[in-house]
């Protein structure tokens, strides 16, 4: 074996059309990848990570081009080959896996059809062998039943299962290179670390060069060996990890490593009667319960966050005290009082009390509406506020959340960046002068900078207002940065509830252990340890 | 599984709901027209005496539920009632007409639908291609020309050189091959009229699916761009194109009337146009009971085929 890198890539240029002009997207990055060695790409959402990930296999999405720069992949000019010579290559020695696997599966064909479509299609071997590898790899990849597992379709199969699939799919012809553009993000954490143990396994098995691209610096401080930061379409930095994160040199990087900086003062004990109350509340979509006899309180001024994994009925439970899902049993009482159980049947002072902020203000902001009318129409409603009364209104609260008024009042949400979208969401909450508010997953789409500015804002606008807020997160270290009380879901039912420093500090309920223990930790050998203790448990 | 047949079973029962309220209104919109059967069937000079016996013997002196009861159980069974314009039995009338209305139904199905399919991947294939735009334009202009001028310039491109007859008169003993011969062009300019639609839905089913992740991630794994539209694109579009397919067919068996008359083909969109100027109101309601069900019959295949075509609803977690 030569000792030419596998991959190298040079001065990349990468454009984008935006109308009639083409906008850089990558500016000029440098990459080079040894064989066999992992490389992580970190940066936040539009720097580029997966766009310059497509590059090395000489790909663009629509509306993209390479404009510049070379990529060399084993000797070969990737850019200057031809579409056959670059088709040849994807799927047999540089493989893709994607970030959401549900989507990435197409949903009409089985997933051993989806495997074996790639060795049969590049000749590499016939369709029963590819089969019988499918099976073997599965295994491998710790999928359970891995002999009639291949024999579902993708709807049929977990969400860190199919991805797990999806990762042995892409070792199906043993590729030289493996991109993985975001892998674990659509997934629990405790999910998380299976796909991410099977994934770094069978790398090191096949000895499978790879690049692994995230905004997740505690997941990329397991999985690579080299880290490289990209910021804008810009190299930042690059180093080995472990140097990387004791020294970062550049103050970008320092500043992505000291993100997790929010600190929430220690608030007063609740007492007294709670402004928001569930008291055994069973409630589900048709026959299947969703939620199980689920209690819990929320008091004035107090941050209360529910955390569990997706289908553990956090947002059902909102859905149960806004009135939208009428519940079979229990009731959802406010200041003592108990409140209709369906929505329609609250009156408007009622409904004024308790405001929602959703996860994707992208598509819970109406985008023909300029922001006059977004935030207007609840103080509209609500308040019966008219003409300049109203507009004043909507000035203020846009001071509130820190957006110029005279800049912004006429702008439509999509001239505004996510995190901006996401504090006119607030606003909008704000409008109505609640006393409660539920932010359902508010910082799970934005960067970190930017969550961080949306929290500070939050805790802000509570000492400001004595509000309440129900936060739904699956983000452990922002419930460490914002709550006063915990609640902890599993299955549909409260495992563990009390304040923040109770429940986050032992003894634990075995499922909060196991939802805490696998967030992961900057430490490089966090993965490594952490699977050695379950295994050393699970022996007894 | 199971559940499939249930959604089945009610797609059929809301089929069957569908045509009896049509048949309601059929019923009831002719009989608010001012006449009845026994008027138009003796004409105007016939005295009140011998009217008066006729309806008593037709039943028309029934109550409303009573007549269209004995009509839906007639139809049922075949048997729509008697012509008031000659006189003979509707089913005879019909029978004959609705074998040629579906035959050339049939047969400009057979051009247009795998034509309007491998034109309609190709463009979704070559989108913005050449080919693309041609398609497109072609298929675009044949349908905004009226049913009737497509013909005569077919007629005066191939009838003329005499490559095929530009008259489609059907006998008993028309052999299948004179029959496939005499009503290509007519089925030729049926072909010309349906394509369009069915092209461009799917072409825009496609095209709607190529920018799904799952499309990238073929495209990732080396396939050639032929393989991605057949193998990963098309099984997901199945649903609205066989809806538009559908719509299409029905359109063929009812919506053909100009082409019949131009070709002076004996289908049933000539005989119900002929029957409105006569007033020959039981062979309207029979006919127009007949394209309801070829619409509710085609939509409702469309509908189970859309849903087996769907892998979430045939195979349960």
């Amino acid at each position: 074996m030569t000792d030419a890198p596998l991959l190298e890539m040079t001065d990349i240029h990468i454009e984008g059309r935006t109308g009639d002009d083409w906008v850089p997207i990558i500016k000029g990055v440098d990459l080079t990848l040894q064989r066999g060695e992992v490389l992580g790409l970190i940066g936040e959402s539009g720097a580029g990570k997966s766009t310059l990930g497509l590059a090395a296999m000489g790909f663009t999405r629509d509306g993209c081009r390479i404009s510049g720069g070379k990529v060399m992949f084993d000797g070969i000019d990737l850019l200057a080959s031809s579409v056959g010579t670059r088709r040849d290559l994807r799927g047999s020695r540089i493989a893709y896996v994607a970030q959401s696997a549900a989507a990435s599966f197409n949903p009409a064909h089985r997933l051993i059809d989806q495997y074996t479509e790639t060795p049969v299609v590049h000749g590499v071997m016939p369709r029963a062998e590819a089969e019988a590898d499918a099976v073997e790899l599965y295994r491998r990849m710790q999928l359970p039943n891995p002999e009639e597992i291949g024999f579902r379709y993708p709807h049929q199969v977990s969400g860190g299962q199919l991805q797990r699939a999806m990762t042995a799919m892409a070792m199906a012809c043993r590729p030289d290179l493996i991109i993985f553009d975001e892998p674990t993000t659509a997934l629990d954490v405790t999910t998380q670390i299976e796909v991410l143990s099977a994934i770094r396994d069978i790398v090191a098995q096949f000895d499978t060069a790879a690049i692994y691209i995230t905004h997740d610096l505690a997941v990329v401080a397991q999985m690579a060996d080299r880290i490289k930061v990209l910021l804008r379409g810009d190299e930042v930095e690059e180093a080995p990890t472990r140097e990387m994160l004791a020294a970062p040199k550049e103050d970008y990087t320092k500043t992505l490593w000291a993100v997790r900086s929010h600190q929430r003062a220690v608030q007063p004990a609740a007492r007294g009667v709670p402004l928001v109350e569930l008291r055994g509340i069973t409630a589900g979509y048709g026959r299947v319960p969703v939620l199980k006899d689920v209690s819990f309180e929320i008091h004035k001024r107090r941050t209360v966050a529910v955390v569990g994994e997706s289908g553990s009925g956090k947002s059902t439970a909102a859905r149960v005290l806004t009135g939208l899902l009428v519940p079979s049993a229990g009731e959802v009482l406010f200041e003592g009082e108990p409140l209709p159980p369906d929505f329609r049947k609250r009156s408007r002072e009622q409904l004024r009390q308790a405001q929602m902020i959703y996860q994707s203000a992208d598509t819970s902001l109406n985008p023909k509406l300029r922001l006059r009318a977004l935030i207007g129409r609840p103080a509209q409603m609500y308040l019966g506020l008219q003409g300049a009364a109203l507009d004043e209104r909507v000035r203020h609260l846009l001071n509130l959340i820190e957006l110029e008024p005279d800049e912004y009042i006429d702008r439509l949400p999509s001239e505004l960046s996510g995190g901006q979208k996401q504090r006119v969401g607030i606003a909008r909450a704000l409008a109505a002068e609640p006393k409660f508010i539920i932010c359902d997953e508010v910082t799970s789409a934005l960067d970190q900078i930017v969550a961080e500015g949306i929290l500070n804002l939050l805790d802000r606008l509570q000492a400001e207002f004595d509000l309440a807020y129900m936060f739904i997160t699956h983000d452990i270290a922002t419930v460490r940065a914002i709550a006063d009380d915990v609640v902890v879901m599993q299955s549909g039912k409260v495992v563990e509830q009390g304040e923040k420093a109770d429940v986050l500090s032992p003894p634990h309920d075995p499922y909060t252990e196991l939802l805490l223990s696998s967030v992961p930790e900057m430490d490089p050998d966090w993965l490594t340890r952490l699977l050695k203790e379950r295994a050393d448990i699970a022996d007894g | 599984m199971s559940e499939l047949w249930m959604m089945i079973g009610k797609r059929l029962l809301y089929g069957l709901l569908t045509l009896f309220i049509v048949s309601v209104i059929i019923f009831g919109a002719s009989e608010m027209l001012p006449g009845d059967q026994a008027q138009a069937l003796l004409g105007q000079s016939a005295t009140p005496e011998t009217l008066a016996a006729l309806r008593e013997q037709l039943g028309l002196n029934d109550p409303a539920p009573v007549r269209y009861w004995n009509w839906l159980a007639g139809a049922m069974s075949g048997d729509f009632g008697i012509s008031t314009s000659n006189q003979r039995p509707i089913a005879d009338l019909i029978s004959g007409r609705l074998y040629n209305t579906m035959f050339l139904a049939l047969y400009a199905a057979t051009l247009a639908v795998p034509l309007s399919l491998v034109l309609g991947l190709l463009a979704a294939l070559w989108r913005n291609s050449i080919f693309d735009r041609v398609a497109n334009a072609s298929a675009l202009t044949s349908i905004s020309f009226p049913e009737f001028f497509v013909a005569y310039i077919l007629i005066v491109w191939l009838a003329q050189g005499g490559h095929f007859t530009s008259l489609a008169r059907i006998r008993e003993n028309t052999t299948f091959v004179q029959r496939l011969d005499m009503t290509f062009l007519p089925a030729l300019t049926l072909t010309l009229v349906v394509t369009a639609h069915m092209m461009r839905m799917t072409r825009a089913a496609i095209i709607n699916l190529m920018a799904s992740p799952y499309i990238e991630m073929a495209r990732l794994k080396g396939l050639s761009p032929l393989r991605v539209v057949l193998r990963h694109a098309l099984p997901n579009a199945l649903a609205p194109i066989i809806t538009v397919v559908a719509l299409n067919l029905a359109y063929l068996i009812t919506g053909v009337v100009a082409v019949e008359v131009v070709f002076t083909y004996p289908g049933l969109g000539q005989l119900m146009v002929n029957s409105v100027a006569d007033r020959d109101m039981p062979v309207v309601q029979a006919i127009s009971l007949i394209f309801a069900s070829a619409y509710v019959l085609l939509n409702l295949l469309a509908d189970v085929l859309s849903t087996l075509s769907n892998p979430r609803l045939r195979h349960r977690r």
